[in-house]
């Protein structure tokens, strides 16, 4: 079995809580079949299927556990969305496209401890009558997609796997399937539109959801890596058990992925809502750089409205409504929700009082710029728009008009279009603007007001003034 | 029509093709992946045996060519390099880093951009591409360089880097 190395994670911090991490940099723990069956491995799948399909689901759902790819859906909950009448063949796809800017944990699991993901599948399949299921990994994971082939060759010659697992009449075939480079194969619709083997346009909801219209027209249920892990874990524990584990309503464990302006960046598994933004900071990434003030914070991968450090925020305790600041928000879907952004997928990044708002803001539009798909005008030109303006807000050739003309711009690709990527790229830009105004507009240039927002005139009228 | 692929190739093609047994359409990436992987691009020619390969008109697999980052119509360098551009790496010096790579190698990376997505050195040793985020941005800034992905790497001493790799 290959192995891949790179810089390893640092020892598990005393207030982690590792489930799914717990192989990942574990010292003498290698990605094969054979440690994976030394440490308990496929116990789970073999209970599994000598179990009801639906009480697999029942724990699921007993288990609280919500998606961990961005908009924490409730798993359990999506599963029996599949038509009771349903008589077409139901498939899986595990979404390791991992391609949400800030977001790095799908990578280890896949990389470290295949047979951990391999299991949740067999077992997440077997629950939802799924016999041929796919692994969508992104292009960029050249090594994930051979660990996890090596992974699927060894499990189906030890019959966890293949035809008749573990002895029972459950047949699964599970397949790589790797993307090629473009962000839009996350979005569930666009991931299954590429595995047809077509652009990965997304499709319209309604009536397209997978879980009724997916893959070939067929039931598909799509999940996240580390989803679809945490499933074997319920099944060992019970869901009521797992249940008890991070806050009512925000249960289990999550991987947060914390990157930008900490010392220490890296990935820290902890019970949900058990621990604040301030924690995240100061107890496990060792605070910012000398000398540094916070100055904002994404919370959830780059499409999450962006919290500013000295914001107040009121959040529900109990009965009652408390004000709190960003240093003490829990960090779990609903708090985060409640202070007007998202946990989306644990992507944590940290801007200090260094960065310039506005090169941060463009880096982001950029990106989404370069990603959109194009099928929708307001998103194709709109999140193109995006990036002009701020290019020019970044160069110092913008009029204080832009930063309207730029939040216009952004509030109508919001909710007009035919994907979760409309909001992805508005979100940026309208909570920056909302936030950091001021920052913005010391960016533009005064003597710039009312000339026409035209390119040539612009730069012209800026060079006049150089 | 004259794409060579060896008979090696096209058996790895065939076996990849059985992995889905719904439609033969889904294979076009796996299809392209492997003719990319051994002729390092996409030629027409590759284009139309795809097609043929999978009973698609030819068209049906331009558009997947022309649509993914990851698939290209012109031969990169022996080496080519994929450096984060996105914001965790950008702040952790990512920008800096493609300017020092394209430098030591004799790129002019004012031709690059969201429609110049690589260029070539000229002695073709090298091409360096501006990618989106690689999902390792707590290593930032990271590269790949070809499928080795390099973490932390410093803009300064880069440029050692490639040394590895001549
Ligand atoms: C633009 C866009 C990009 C996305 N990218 C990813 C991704 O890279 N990985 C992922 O798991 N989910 C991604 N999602 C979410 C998926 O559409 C889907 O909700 C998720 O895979 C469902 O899995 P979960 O319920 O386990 O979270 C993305 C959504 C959108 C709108
Ligand atoms: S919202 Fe953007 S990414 Fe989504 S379908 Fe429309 S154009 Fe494509
Ligand atoms: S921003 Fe570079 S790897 Fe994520």
């Amino acid at each position: 079995m290959s192995n891949v190395t790179y810089i390893s994670g640092k020892e598990p911090h005393s207030r982690e809580h590792r489930l799914i991490f717990r192989n990942i940099d574990r010292k003498g723990y290698d990605p094969g079949l054979k440690c994976y069956l030394k440490d308990g491995g496929y116990e789970q799948l073999k209970k599994a299927v000598t179990m009801e399909p639906k009480a697999i689901t029942d724990e699921v759902k007993a288990a609280g556990l919500r998606g961990r790819g961005g908009a924490g859906f409730p798993t359990g909950l999506k599963w029996t969305f599949i038509p009771p009448t349903n008589t077409k063949p139901v498939y899986l796809i595990c979404n390791a496209d991992e391609s949400e800017p800030g977001t790095f944990k799908d990578r280890y699991i896949m990389h470290q401890d295949p047979h951990q993901l391999l299991e949740g599948m067999a077992i997440a399949c077997y629950a939802v009558g799924a016999k041929l299921a796919y692994i969508y990994v992104r292009e960029e994971f050249p090594h994930a997609a051979r660990i996890l082939e090596e992974a699927i060759a060894e499990a189906k010659k030890a019959g966890f796997l293949g035809k008749g697992i573990c002895g029972s009449t459950f047949d699964l075939e599970l397949y790589v399937h790797r993307g090629a480079g473009a962000y839009i194969c996350g979005e569930e619709t666009g991931l299954i539109e590429s595995l047809e083997g077509k652009r990965p346009y997304p499709r319209i909801k309604p009536p397209f959801f997978p879980a009724v219209l997916g893959l070939y027209m067929s039931p598909t249920i799509v999940n996240n890596v580390e989803s679809l892990c945490h499933v074997k874990h319920i099944l060992a524990m019970g869901g009521a058990e797992y249940a008890k584990l991070g806050t009512p309503n925000n249960t289990g464990t999550r991987i947060l992925c914390v990157s930008g302006d900490v010392q220490k960046p890296g990935y820290f598994e902890v019970q949900v809502g058990k621990v604040t933004l301030g924690e995240v900071i100061q107890d496990f990434c060792g605070g910012l750089k000398p000398g540094r003030k916070l100055q904002a914070v994404i919370p959830g991968g780059s499409s999450a409205k962006v919290l500013r450090a000295d914001e107040r925020f009121k959040l529900k305790r109990g009965d009652e409504m408390v004000e709190i600041g960003l240093e003490d928000i829990p960090m779990d879907f609903d708090s985060l929700a409640a202070c007007g952004s998202m946990a989306g997928s644990g992507g944590v990044i940290i801007i200090d009082d260094s960065r310039k708002i506005s090169w941060v803001l463009n880096n982001i539009n950029s990106f989404y710029a370069h990603e959109s798909c194009g099928q929708c005008t307001p998103c194709r030109e709109g999140s193109l728009w995006m990036k002009k303006i701020s290019d020019r807000i970044v160069a110092g050739k913008a009029s204080p008009d832009d930063v309207a003309t730029l939040e216009s711009v952004a509030n109508n690709i919001e909710g007009k279009t035919i994907c979760a990527f409309g909001e992805a790229c508005s979100w940026p830009t309208q909570s920056f603007i909302r936030k950091f105004r001021a920052e913005l507009v010391a960016d533009t240039r005064e003597e710039l007001a009312g000339v026409p927002v035209n390119h040539e005139t612009t730069l012209a009228a800026a060079n006049l003034k150089n | 029509m004259s794409l060579s692929v060896p008979a090696d190739i096209e058996k790895e093609i065939d076996e990849r093709i059985t992995h889905y047994p719904v439609s033969r359409r889904s294979a076009v990436l796996p299809v392209l992946h492997i003719l990319q992987r051994h002729f390092r691009f996409l030629s027409e020619d590759a284009v139309s045996w795809t097609a043929a390969k999978l009973g698609l008109e030819p068209i049906q697999v331009l558009e997947v060519v022309t649509f993914y980052p990851g698939f290209r119509q012109e031969a990169p360098g022996k080496v080519h390099i994929r450096v984060c551009r996105t914001l965790s790496c950008a702040m952790a010096g990512s920008y800096e880093l493609l300017d020092n790579l394209c430098q030591a190698v004799g790129i002019d990376a004012s031709h690059m951009g969201h429609h110049h997505p690589f260029a070539v050195s000229e002695d073709g040793r090298f091409s360096i591409e501006f990618v989106e985020c690689l999902a390792s941005c707590g290593s930032a800034p990271v590269c790949l360089v070809e499928d080795e992905l390099h973490e932390r790497v410093s803009p300064e001493t880069a440029p050692d880097l490639l040394a590895r790799y001549s």
